[in-house]
């Protein structure tokens, strides 16, 4: 019986560790990339650093934007890992105000990833029009 | 009596796999990552002849349950040799690749040998306790080899984003599954209603991320590990 309960306790704490830092890998990498001005005026977005409770929102404007497809999977990675820190953040606001900051921090980081995947597909989107319109031209 | 969910992720599964194993083709990663290739193919065959199996004998016979847990047990060792070729790479400026090749062959060896001697002597009685014992295990191992890997990709600071990537989907795949086993294991009540789903969904999940990574992330793409460390500051 202790077996499987140690396998079961292990497997636990190292998925979350391998999934948190999937999801930071994830968003590391939009991180690198400055928003365009187009993005920032669909979105109204005024400051470089984007609230935390914005995703929600960014998330709702990608499902009204069409994409190639491509990125349905890792927003969606990402929106799991979002929710995760809500959680994390709601339970140790009271008693650990250090990891409450860091899942803000982290949630923040979601926001500008949420962003970033919106930006590329208003891109998409602006380049799959004006191919229509060339070609009816 | 197979419900329309588990049609409906056995066909995702099925579109998945087989997406991924024409998006290696077509990118030309075949043969650069063949262990991973020849993994994503078998999974793709196992998961298209699941559903004869099905048809032939029925979800609930003898036959669709051997070929099930031992299709999985196969894959699992497949996948063994997914993490050695992650292993390879890692250690390759090291020039240990020999050393590295020559322990996980030792390791899989062993591995499977066990396998087959413990199905072999249980090939009589193959009760699900039993099956899920061995998945359990062999998941678990590679949950073990997965961290270990990961562990040496944070200490000799490994910056290829495509490798960090595919070796993190590939833990969160073992650790979900090993989790699920083990939880199977300890509360079998739990696996109708809620563990019946992991394998199937991790089993989605690994080859969607391995092709979202090498679609999306170039091979000179490079980030810092010490900043995937959740750490609070």
């Amino acid at each position: 019986m202790i077996i499987p309960v140690l396998i079961c306790i292990i497997s636990f704490a190292l998925l979350l560790q391998f999934f948190v830092s999937y999801c930071r890998s994830v968003i590391a990498a939009g991180r690198k990339t400055e928003l365009s001005q187009q993005v920032r005026e669909i979105a109204g977005i005024r400051e470089d650093k984007l609230h935390e409770d914005e995703f929600v929102r960014l998330v709702q404007l990608l499902r009204l934007c069409p994409g190639s497809g491509e990125d349905g999977g890792e927003i969606r990675a990402v929106g799991v890992y979002y929710s995760m820190l809500f959680a994390l953040r709601g339970i140790f606001r009271p008693l650990l105000p250090r990891i409450a900051r860091w899942a803000q921090v982290e949630r923040e980081s979601c926001s500008y990833f949420a962003a970033v995947v919106l930006d590329r597909r208003i891109t998409y989107s602006r380049e799959l029009l004006a191919q229509h319109m060339s070609g009816h031209l | 009596m197979l419900s329309r969910i588990d049609y409906a992720i056995w066909i995702l599964g099925f579109l998945v796999e087989a997406g991924a194993v024409v998006c290696f083709i077509f990118h030309r990663y075949f043969s650069k990552y063949i262990f991973l290739s020849i993994y994503l193919l078998a999974a793709t065959v196992v998961t298209g002849a699941q559903y004869w199996f099905i048809q032939k004998f029925g979800w609930s016979s003898i036959e669709y349950r051997y070929y099930y847990y031992y299709s999985e047990s196969l894959l699992t060792i497949l996948l063994f040799f997914v993490v050695i070729q992650f292993y390879d790479r890692v250690f390759q400026e090291l020039n240990a690749s020999r050393y590295v090749r020559r322990g996980a062959i030792i390791l899989v060896g062993a591995t499977a040998l066990f396998s087959y001697m413990v199905v072999r002597a249980n090939q009589d009685h193959l009760t699900s306790r039993f099956v899920v014992e061995l998945g359990q295990n062999l998941y678990f191992v590679g949950v073990v080899l997965t961290y270990l890997l990961w562990g040496a990709i944070l200490k000799l600071r490994e910056t290829r984003t495509r490798l960090i990537q595919l070796v993190l989907a590939l833990g969160v795949y073992f650790s979900a599954t090993a989790a699920a086993y083990a939880l199977r294991n300890l509360f079998p009540s739990l696996q109708p209603a809620v563990l019946r789903w992991v394998p199937p969904v991790a089993g989605i999940w690994l080859p969607a991320a391995w092709a979202f990574t090498m679609m999306k992330v170039s091979e000179d793409a490079r980030l810092v590990t010490s900043h995937l460390l959740a750490r609070a500051r």
